[in-house]
């Protein structure tokens, strides 16, 4: 049940992982869409916190392409609902995410990724 | 009380049986959910405005619900996969991570508008293997200084724990407060032994003030205020007190004084603003 509004915060936190750790590379993924209550304030409160080039690549692998490139300026209803979408109607099932920086790599079984790291590589 | 932290490491002790035990037991299922909603007051969200909160410890959703049910969108981290399980079983809506909290969080800066966590920390404070990563301070400074950044800027984590000890208080905060928050120890019903839940409300900038403590009894909790025979030592405490005061005071020294003059004893020292006077303390 990784949706996209938390692969969008997620970085890796392996030791001596601290820079170019997000975001982290979706792998194999298959996802299940479910319909979630429509909010426009929280949508509109997130907003700030979105890194807008992340959400976007992680959307169009998913198969998702209602979003525009660029972060637009206008905030309208329509951009509010497909973010909406985006965000937390696109559910990660199954697969694999792994840090661009170190490559550890995150498994993704039922909906929910394994965070743990080895000992070796806890900070 | 029983310790279940002291019996075995979480996500051991949660195993299949103990995670539906747990999940269905009506009493847990209420004093979470009492728990959950003093922590939602705690955290004195802004009215009105859905949040995104971090649940840490969610194990198979309880409060996960109350969080729903409030209106606020969540991610929820614990330890033991079967809790996990139970929760995808509930179908909660929040995002689960299979996490150790004393390893740290990876989530960007600022993601979070709040953090809850019910009965979570005392888990942190046993030391599973010698490895340096494993010992409870290590740990939980890592928690502490990963949550500090994870949460938005002003904000608040309220965390409920059971410690066992004074010194686990000691540590907790310490190691809090060097993580860079602000705020401190809520306990309701300190007087109760059943009632008594300790609340550690950290705060990211400007939270204000600790919020009090609730006081007296919870209901269908004996409220006892005063231990028996209370009343009889605080009197003979009282009449103790009253004869020691009366000890040599001014009144006492010239007294003393003038009887020694009425019985024509030489050398009494003539009276002055500096009679019976206490010497500083430096002499």
């Amino acid at each position: 049940m990784v949706r996209l509004i938390t692969h969008n915060l997620l970085a890796c936190h392996a030791k001596g992982c601290t820079s170019n750790n997000f975001p982290l590379q979706l792998k194999d993924v298959q996802i299940a869409l479910r319909e979630a209550d429509f909010n426009p304030d929280f949508v509109r409160g997130f907003m700030p916190k979105i890194e807008w080039n992340a959400l976007v690549n992680a959307a169009r692998q998913l198969g998702d392409s209602s979003l525009p490139a660029e972060q637009p300026e206008m905030i309208d209803d329509d951009l509010l609902k497909a973010l909406h979408h985006v965000l937390l109607e696109i559910h990660i099932e199954e697969g694999q995410m792994t840090c661009p920086n170190c490559n550890h790599v995150y498994p993704i079984s039922n909906g929910i990724p394994n965070m743990l790291l080895a000992e070796h590589e806890i900070a | 009380m029983s310790r279940p932290e002291l019996i075995a490491p979480p996500e051991i002790y949660y195993g299949d049986t103990e995670s539906k035990k747990y999940t269905n037991n009506t009493r847990i299922q209420q004093v979470q959910a009492d728990m959950t909603y003093r922590a939602l007051e705690l955290l004195n969200l802004p009215p009105a405005q859905p949040a995104f909160l971090l649940d840490i410890g969610c194990g198979s959703g309880l409060s996960g619900e109350i969080l729903d049910d409030e209106g606020h969108i969540w991610a929820g981290v614990d330890i033991a996969p079967s809790m996990l399980e139970v929760a995808l079983e509930r179908e909660v809506e929040g995002d689960l991570f299979l996490q150790d909290i004393g390893q740290g969080f990876g989530f960007r800066p600022g993601s979070f508008d709040g953090a809850i966590s019910i009965s979570v920390l005392q888990w942190l404070l046993n030391a599973e293997t010698s490895h340096p990563t494993s010992s409870p301070p290590h740990r939980l400074t890592r928690f502490f200084t990963t949550l500090f950044s994870a949460l938005r800027n002003p904000s608040r984590a309220v965390l409920q724990f059971y410690p066992s000890s004074d010194d686990q208080i000691q540590l907790i905060t310490s190691l809090a407060q060097k993580a860079g928050f602000g705020g401190g120890l809520v306990v309701d019903y300190p007087n109760s032994n059943k009632a008594k839940k300790v609340f550690l409300v950290l705060m990211v900038g400007s939270g204000g003030q600790v919020p009090q403590g609730l006081q007296g009894g919870a209901e269908g909790v004996e409220n006892e205020e005063k231990v028996k025979f209370e009343k009889r030592r605080e009197r003979a405490k009282a009449r103790a007190s009253m004869k020691k005061k009366s000890i040599k005071g001014k009144d006492w020294v010239l007294k003393k004084k003038e009887l020694y003059r009425q019985r024509g004893k030489e050398d009494v020292p003539r009276d002055s603003k500096y009679t019976a006077r206490k010497r500083k303390i430096r002499f």
